[in-house]
């Protein structure tokens, strides 16, 4: 078994930074692939060659599968590490990668496939005994279809996107006269957003909390599970705060249950290599299956500290078709670990704040770890997302992970842009979340309070 | 000297492409040094000699010439064989729509063609050498 001499880094940003750490760890070789306008960034500073590979829009850069294969072909890479986001869920990237003759470093093109079929999904974890949240058998037809299942599940429901994600096609329907309406808006806007239009249907689970397991897998078919990570600090399905473990359910029991229940699921559809299983869990701690991420994960760093295992040397050596490594019975978390994602934000109204870093100044110290791109003099361009940092702090219990958390929040300085680092200061100082007792509406909750509080006034002399 | 004094300056100099001013008012003394990036033009001033003729050269050549650049990623061919003759060499006379080179992207031949009647002034590539998106490729001079 040889690891490969060099792999392409199909994406950018604080993933590409991190990727390429990776690989120098392996003694692998790194080529990294820029758009016009990020010339000046760190992941294309820190490979050893990097190839312009296109205009700033996605489409024609980063999306661009002829002109990533053709830097693969120039350049002589034997992989690509397709990173999360832009083409790391393409079932057909991969597909052409490996019809190239290049390893894609992630699960099988069918694999991929599916986890894009959000409702075939839930469909045969449902024949293979995972439990799915209770819904439609597969996508709606019809509308005639959507009401009697919305009538049999019993209102409120929640209308999704099949190809979706991140909220768009999503639509909560309390009462059966808003239904018609809402499948229309959601077909349109799942139309617009993924090109295809078709939905499902779940009972939707007020108050629930999003808790999801990483899972690892050999090509031989040993699958592992790395423990959960708690999520439910969202702002309209966005990830903001991330968590492990779950601090809702402490229980050894639990946790040991929603771990298994991710094997199963990945072993329901034969799941290769590096991804995870997202579980919706409701108030009495019913856990139900939600939808598959084939790929890499923005918070895979909350994983690695508490596990210790370097998820992304992991996956290019089981890519490389290394055996997996490790035993469940060898996973053992040890303390606790919390990233909460920085963005260059309005930290208020998280309107997008792109521009000129003019000062950077990091934290550190025992257990702080920092994911990203950015330095001092850095451009945020306005093309891309706006995570610019992942700040990931680790304690020997959770009460410690808070105060280095708040800690390291404090002494993290970045000037010239907004960020999202307010926003953060205020969830940790939070009572419910100091409590441990949250759940998806957290965000919500918290930022409808602070409205309420009236501003007070400056009195002058 | 006001702060919003030297707010003015700093914008003023911003516009032009002075890089170190030094001022002396009512017994204030101000030194605004800007960091400019080098140009590659200003590089070449500062290696070799003769730097008048070729500054002023280089700045007519530039507005005279195109640059023609890859639009993809790929390699460069001046052929559309091994064995047949290049497209172009320089002094080519060129019609708009006329190949230039090839630039093959996984076992695709992409033709690059001159947006403008022109006369080829310079190659700037080797045959068979890996290009990037937006690499210079030839300095035509249009007719």
């Amino acid at each position: 078994m040889k690891l490969f001499k060099k792999i392409l880094i199909a994406s950018r940003g604080e993933i590409a930074v991190r990727i390429i750490r990776g690989c120098k760890e392996l003694g692998i070789k790194t080529v990294a692939v820029y758009s016009d306008v990020e010339k000046d960034s760190l992941h294309v500073r820190l490979a050893e060659e990097s190839v312009c590979i296109g205009p700033p829009n996605p489409t024609q850069s980063y999306l661009n599968i002829p002109a990533i294969l053709s830097t693969a072909e120039i350049t002589d890479s034997d992989a690509i590490h397709p990173g999360y986001g832009f083409l790391s869920e393409n079932y057909h990237f991969a597909e052409a990668c490996v019809t190239s003759g290049l390893t894609f470093i992630g699960p099988t093109p069918e694999n991929i496939r599916l986890g894009g079929d959000k409702a075939k999904a839930r469909q045969i974890m449902k024949r293979k005994g995972v439990p799915v949240v209770p819904g439609s058998d597969g996508p709606v037809a019809s509308e005639e279809i959507a009401i009697k299942t919305a009538k049999k599940i019993g209102f409120p429901i929640v209308i999704k996107a099949s190809a979706g994600g991140g909220g768009h096609g999503m639509r909560i329907v309390k009462e059966e006269k808003d239904l018609e309406q809402a499948l229309y808006v959601a077909q349109r806007e799942a139309l617009t957003a993924f090109g295809n239009s078709e939905l499902y249907i779940e009972k939707y689970i007020p108050e629930a909390r999003h808790i999801e397991v990483q899972i690892m897998a050999d090509n031989k078919g040993n699958i592992i599970h790395l423990n959960e990570r708690d999520c439910s600090i969202q702002r309209r399905h966005q990830k903001l705060i991330e968590e492990s473990p779950s601090p809702i359910t402490a229980s050894e029991k639990f946790r040991k249950k929603i771990g298994e229940l991710g094997v199963k699921a990945a072993r329901a559809i034969r799941y290769r290599n590096v991804g995870t299983i997202e579980f919706i869990v409701n108030h009495d701690s019913n856990i139900y299956f939600m939808e598959m991420n084939t790929r890499i994960q923005v918070e895979h760093p909350v994983t690695e500290e508490v596990t210790g295992i370097d998820i992304i040397k992991e996956q290019i050596k089981l890519s490389a078709g290394f055996p997996l490594e490790y035993k469940q019975g060898r996973i053992r978390p040890s303390g606790h670990a919390i990233e909460c994602r920085i963005n260059a934000e309005d930290p208020e109204r998280f309107i997008p704040s792109p521009g000129r870093i003019t000062y950077l100044s990091l934290p550190g110290g025992p257990g702080v770890r920092v994911d990203t791109a950015i330095y001092t003099g850095y451009v945020i361009p306005s093309h891309y997302d706006s995570l610019i940092a992942k700040l990931i702090v680790h304690g020997k219990d959770r009460e410690e992970a808070i105060a280095r958390m708040r800690r390291a929040l404090d002494e993290f300085i970045i000037e010239g842009v907004k960020t999202t680092i307010p926003f953060h200061k205020k969830v940790l100082n939070n009572p419910d979340f100091i409590k441990g007792d949250f759940n998806t509406t957290f965000v919500e909750k918290m930022n409808s309070a602070g409205r309420e509080v009236p501003s007070l006034s400056v009195t002058k002399d | 000297m006001e702060l919003d004094d030297l707010k003015e300056l700093i914008e003023l100099i911003k516009e032009t492409d002075i890089t170190e001013l030094q001022l002396e008012k009512n017994g204030t003394k101000v030194r605004i040094k800007r960091e400019k990036m080098l140009s590659p033009m200003e590089i070449s001033v500062q290696k070799f000699g003769n730097l008048q003729e070729k500054v002023t050269q280089t700045a007519e050549e530039e507005t005279r010439l195109i640059t023609v650049t890859s639009p993809i990623v790929g390699t460069f061919y001046r052929a559309p064989s091994p064995e047949a003759p290049p497209f172009v060499e320089v002094g080519s006379k060129v019609k708009k729509g006329q190949v230039l080179c090839i630039v093959e992207a996984m076992k695709l031949m992409n033709e690059i063609e001159s947006e403008v009647d022109s006369i080829v002034v310079k190659v700037l590539v080797e045959n068979g050498q890996p290009v990037e998106y937006g690499e210079p490729l030839f300095l035509i001079e249009p007719v």
